[in-house]
């Protein structure tokens, strides 16, 4: 056992002096998971809208598949985008594996079913409380699904930060298809597993700690969202 | 309070009247909510649908706007059946405002903007008609029962209707609030809007109806000029009704 007071020194010496292979890795994650959600989000909102909204055959088979989907295991999702990705596999030819696009390739699928099976529940109930106005005023499906996705703008948000939550701690699938790779495709959770695993806390506890902060915030923006959603009785 | 819809309305065709209704019943499970009304709604002005609660108003409402499908019976507006070219002419205000997660303007902007330019000054006019223009700015959903009222028949008007279903547009506001209502309903009245206003509110009624039907137990009980309604109803609910009873 080495000397933990040590690496907590070290550590919080790299936090705050912005050392530049701990900023570099912290960038990376950003770029990987806030790419992730955003593509979720696209995807996920109109998904989510058009199983609330729209009866058509295989509806209710969705709903429950993207409900189901919500607990994909990451490490689960990282293999099958390895396998896809890989020289053997069908998008092979792309060359993406161990390159930060594989990355927010697994992450987003990863969370795209959170952001579809929420938004599909937060856009149901405003739904059936707008439905017989909508029908009156005759909207047409499509103004309809827009009108609803801006309506519930706040709640969507607070989904939006649950799937960036859920991406920026996962490990399993981000490690399996990025490889954590030095200067490349090391993010804070790969760096953790494997830095605590080489023994070199020092780095694992700093990453550790802005981690442990990012989700505080994220924690708080939700927080803060609803307060004022609700200040405003746009909740 | 001026005029809310003379200066830009667009509506030349006329009124799709008569409203016909014939044998029209609505059914929940075994219970008929709605039971074998047949009328026949020639006259302009307003109609008043008047019953205590729970005797189908908001029902016959929603089945004549075609929101909701009859268990048997037929309605026709002028020969057509309630479909969506007909509520595209027609406009209902609910019992119970469904406002927009948006400012007071956006409530408006959102049935103008299909219609294209020149919306935003159509949507002031409509705000100062309707004595919101100084809240333009504010979420509806935090306007006072009254105003959001007067914000939910604002956008009913602003489709331009020429038929307007009102679901007690006064119950539980103001009585400053439901005068400028009144007025604003008399208004769209005279412009030749065709008017068919839901209220349990016996006042109400003697100020605004050109004729009265009378619905109790789902039932239409009586269809007659207000006048002679409100002198000598035939039916003995209606005339407990008007002497002020406690109608069950
Ligand atoms: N979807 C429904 N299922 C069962 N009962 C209903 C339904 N809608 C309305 N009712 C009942 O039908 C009756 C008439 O309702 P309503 O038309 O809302 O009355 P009101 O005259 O007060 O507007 C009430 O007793 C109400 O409880
Ligand atoms: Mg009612």
């Amino acid at each position: 056992m080495q000397d933990f007071g040590a690496a907590f020194g070290l550590a919080f010496s790299l936090v705050f002096n912005a050392d530049a292979d701990l900023v570099e890795i912290i960038l990376l994650s950003l770029r990987v998971s806030i790419g992730a959600v955003a593509l979720a989000a696209l995807i996920g909102f109109p998904l989510g809208a058009l199983t609330a909204v729209v009866a058509f055959p295989g509806r209710q088979a969705i709903a429950v598949l993207l409900n189901a989907l919500m607990g994909l295991p990451p490490v689960v999702v990282g293999l099958l985008v390895y396998m896809a990705l890989s020289r053997a596999g069908p998008f092979g030819w792309m060359n993406l594996l161990y390159s930060p696009a594989a990355m927010i390739i697994a992450q987003t699928i990863l969370v795209t079913p959170i952001i579809a099976a929420l938004t599909r529940q937060v856009v149901e109930d405003m739904h059936r409380e707008y439905d017989e106005q909508f029908r009156s005023l005759c909207i047409p499906p499509r103004r309809v699904i827009g009108a609803l996705i801006w309506d519930s703008r706040y709640s969507l948000l607070t989904v939006t930060l649950a799937g960036f939550g859920r991406a920026i701690a996962e490990v399993g699938a981000v490690i399996i298809v990025g490889g954590n790779i030095d200067h490349l495709t090391r993010v804070m959770t790969t760096a953790i597993a494997l830095e605590t695993s080489k023994g070199d806390l020092a780095l694992a506890l700093a990453l550790g700690f802005i981690l442990l902060v990012l989700a505080l915030s994220v924690n708080a923006a939700v927080y803060g969202l609803r307060l004022s959603a609700r200040r405003l009785s746009y909740a | 309070m001026p005029d809310a819809g003379a200066a830009w309305s667009q509506r030349r065709d006329t009124v799709p009247l008569p409203l016909q209704v014939d044998g029209l019943c609505y059914r929940v499970d075994e219970e008929t909510l709605i039971d074998n009304i047949s009328v026949s709604i020639d006259s302009p002005g307003i109609s008043v649908i008047l019953g205590p609660n729970g005797a189908g108003k908001s029902l016959f409402l929603r089945l004549i706007h075609g929101l909701i499908d009859p268990s048997a019976g037929d309605i026709r507006w002028r020969g057509r059946p309630p479909d969506l070219a007909q509520r595209r002419r027609q406009a209902l205000v609910f019992q119970k405002p469904v406002l927009l997660r948006r400012s007071v303007a956006a409530n408006i902007d959102f049935v103008l903007k299909p219609l294209g330019a020149g919306y935003r000054e159509r949507r002031d006019q409509i705000l100062q008609a309707a004595g919101l223009f100084r809240l333009r700015d504010h979420p509806a959903r935090l306007l006072s029962g009254g105003e959001q009222q007067k914000l939910a028949l604002a956008r009913a008007l602003a489709t331009d209707p020429a038929v307007l279903l009102l679901d007690e547009p006064c119950a539980s506001i103001d009585a400053g609030s439901t005068l400028q209502i009144e007025t604003l309903l008399e208004q769209t009245s005279a412009r030749g809007v065709k008017i068919l206003l839901v209220t349990h509110n016996i006042g109400q009624a003697r100020r605004l109806a050109d004729d009265v039907l009378f619905l109790h137990h789902g039932r239409l009980l009586e269809y007659s000029p207000a006048e002679a309604f409100m002198k000598c109803p035939k039916s003995p609910p209606a005339q407990a009704f008007i002497d002020g009873n406690i109608v069950l």
